[in-house]
């Protein structure tokens, strides 16, 4: 009794106070000494401890595998990236690996080809809008064409690459098209020349990209109200101005966050495309390296992981600021047009989210 | 259809003057081309996979759009016989355990995050969205270095590790937000019943989570299933190897024989397709709500 007692009075933690109350002998009787705030007195005592161990340790115990697993694979490696970024084989290099990755002409290229892969984003974001525009004009049959369009982005890339690959050959099916089509001139090695083998690249991420972009934008398109639309209609608005002033604006939060995840695929998830279609190699001579080949060679190619420690560091840094910047950006906006509609009409347009997954998802 | 359209969309069709309405009927004949293109495009390389994988050699070189002159399963079973049965297994072990750990896992950690109040509670759902853009190149290095000082290297439980962490913050994510929305009274009704978490869980919530759990379960899949760059480093030895690191190193081993490959490859899509086939709304609602991933 006493001992519980003290426990109970010294806040200790829950977990171990909680074993040795359960059989104790006196929990009926009156104990004045105690003037626990939240327990006022024994009987309801008991629950309302019980209820706050609860909600303390419940927590954890449910998250804990999964925070385990999450701690491993991000924190520790977040951590020894950065570790590993500064020194070279166990001693202090300062920015020194930083530095030797900045000045590396391949590392330069890989920059360049990442931000040059940025020019598809606006070309698979009009493109998929103008597909999911007409799809959803033209509603007859858009199932059949969502799951034909769509297919392409469930593909493995793996696959899809091995397969471009031999449909890009100078003697492939793609030069044989154009062949047949009169546009022989137009016929390239298109994975073999140095100037078009990005290009080539580049295009086939819009093929299987394109379908997603579609997609996302129709199911926004689809849970939109159709009054607006059709009172422009009559008001006489054409297909561009239609579109134009009226649907584009209401797709603003999805194509917004749209961009942001496609910048983000351009600058650090194209390894798959590269790695096969370029044999692992980012040939002819630098012409497809990007960053993510850069790391994979250095680490696991060049023996020199502190230099691919140094670049995934850069890069992850990049993304952060990016990403950090993207909803900062997007939340500036919204707060900015929130105030000023308040300001118009005093009243305030359902809140847009700041993720544009939510708004995606009844869709 | 949208052009100038003096007639509210209401009306008949013949509403319009007959010229308006002939170009209207152009209009619509130009639109169902462009998405007939479009939908051949998509279509185009999957077309050329499965014929090929039926073809020779000389044939497929011949021209890679004609319809294969018979239908025999040849190449199949050279691409079987040649490391696809093997790496077909490999993914499926890998795929399997790795989805259904994450699944357990995040259905685990979300149940806790919507049922319980604490401190900081949405810096976690906002750390999970940020996990979800961390590359997994940017892991690979302190990882691979990891996993070769615990002798862990062309295993499968490291990869079935890592690939369960880089599913768990998308997984999480998804989850939270649909238990959040299970209205309290369901979970309050049973505690009132003197249920403890785990039957309110177990009894509620997850009978109440099919929907969100199978689309969940087919993202996950996929991403598993596509998985490339982790296996390719950490599956080196010939028998760990996945159907995606078999098929990386198959194209240059094969080049030579095509139909071949093309079979190898076809063995490893048909699965995704005929699920895709079946579930086309699961895929397409978890992976526009998964965006942020590959």
């Amino acid at each position: 009794m006493e001992r519980s007692r003290q426990e109970r009075d010294s806040g200790a933690p829950a977990a171990t106070a909680r074993p040795p109350v359960v059989p104790a002998p006196g929990r009926g009787t009156p104990s004045p000494g105690v003037a626990h705030p939240a327990a006022p007195g024994p009987p309801a005592w008991r629950p309302a401890r019980q209820a706050r161990w609860r909600r303390h340790w419940g927590v954890a115990v449910w998250m804990l595998p999964a925070a385990l697993v999450m701690a491993l694979v991000f924190g520790y490696s977040v951590v020894e990236l950065y570790v590993q970024a500064v020194t070279n084989q166990g001693s202090w290099a300062g920015l020194a690996n930083v530095r030797l990755v900045l000045s590396d002409p391949y590392f330069r290229a890989a920059i360049e080809h990442n931000l040059q892969l940025l020019i598809a984003v606006p070309v698979l974001a009009a493109l998929g809008l103008f597909l999911a525009i007409l799809v959803y004009e033209g509603l007859r049959g858009w199932r059949a064409y969502r799951f034909m369009i769509f297919l392409p982005y469930i593909l493995p890339v793996p696959v899809i690459a091995v397969v471009f690959s031999q449909l890009l050959q100078q003697n492939g099916a793609l030069n044989e098209i154009l062949g047949k089509l009169g546009l022989g001139v137009l016929a390239a090695n298109w994975l073999g020349d140095p100037n078009v083998s990005l290009w080539a690249m580049m295009g086939v991420i819009i093929w299987r990209e394109a379908g997603f972009a579609f997609v996302l934008f129709l199911a926004r398109l689809l849970s939109l109200p159709q009054e607006t639309q059709e009172a422009a209609r009559i008001d006489g608005a054409g297909f561009f101005s239609l579109h134009w002033r009226i649907t584009i604006p209401q797709l603003r939060s999805v194509i917004w966050f749209y961009a942001v995840i496609e910048g983000i695929t351009m600058i650090s998830w194209v390894f798959n495309y590269v790695y096969i279609m370029s044999n692992g190699q980012g040939g002819p001579g630098d012409s497809t390296m990007v960053t993510e080949l850069y790391i994979y060679q250095n680490a696991f190619q060049f023996n020199a992981p502190q230099l691919a420690a140094a670049a995934a560091a850069l890069l992850f840094t990049v993304l952060v600021a990016v990403f950090a910047l993207g909803l900062g950006v997007r939340a500036l906006v919204l707060w900015r047009r929130s105030r000023s509609q308040d300001a118009e009409r005093g009243l305030r347009l359902t809140p847009v989210s700041g993720h544009g997954g939510e708004a995606v998802w009844p869709g | 259809m949208a052009r100038v359209m003096p007639a509210p969309t209401g009306t008949a069709p013949g509403a319009g003057p007959g010229g308006k309405r002939a170009l209207r009927i152009l209009d619509r004949g130009s639109r169902q081309l462009v998405l007939l293109l479009a939908t051949a495009i998509a279509l185009v390389p999957v077309y050329v996979m499965i014929t090929g994988a039926f073809k020779t050699q000389a044939e497929f070189l011949a021209s890679p759009w004609s319809l294969p002159a018979s239908w025999s399963f040849r190449n199949f079973g050279v691409a079987v016989s040649n490391g696809f049965g093997r790496w077909l297994l490999n993914s499926l072990i890998v795929t399997s355990i790795s989805v259904a750990a994450t699944m357990a896992l995040a259905a685990s950690a979300a149940w806790g995050y919507s049922r319980w109040r604490f401190a900081g509670k949405q810096a976690v759902l906002s750390l999970c969205i940020a996990l979800m853009v961390i590359p997994p190149v940017v892991l690979l290095v302190p990882l691979f270095q990891l996993g070769a000082y615990l002798h862990q290297i062309s295993t499968f439980q490291v990869v079935i590790v890592i690939y369960t962490g880089l599913m768990l913050p998308f997984s999480i994510y998804l989850l939270a937000s649909f238990f959040s929305q299970i209205p309290e009274s369901l979970v309050e009704a049973a505690i009132v019943d003197g249920a403890s978490s785990w039957t309110v869980f177990r009894r509620v919530v997850l009978p109440l989570s099919g929907p969100p759990l199978i689309t969940l379960g087919v993202v996950n899949l996929l991403w598993a299933w596509n998985e490339l760059l982790i296996a390719l480093v950490f599956l080196q030895s010939d028998t760990k190897k996945t159907l995606m690191v078999g098929i990386s190193e198959f194209q240059s081993k094969f080049n030579l024989n095509i139909p071949v490959t093309m079979a190898g490859l076809s063995i490893a899509v048909l699965p995704l397709v005929a699920a895709y086939i079946f579930g086309q709304r699961y895929f397409i609602r978890g992976l526009t709500a998964g965006a942020l991933r590959e």
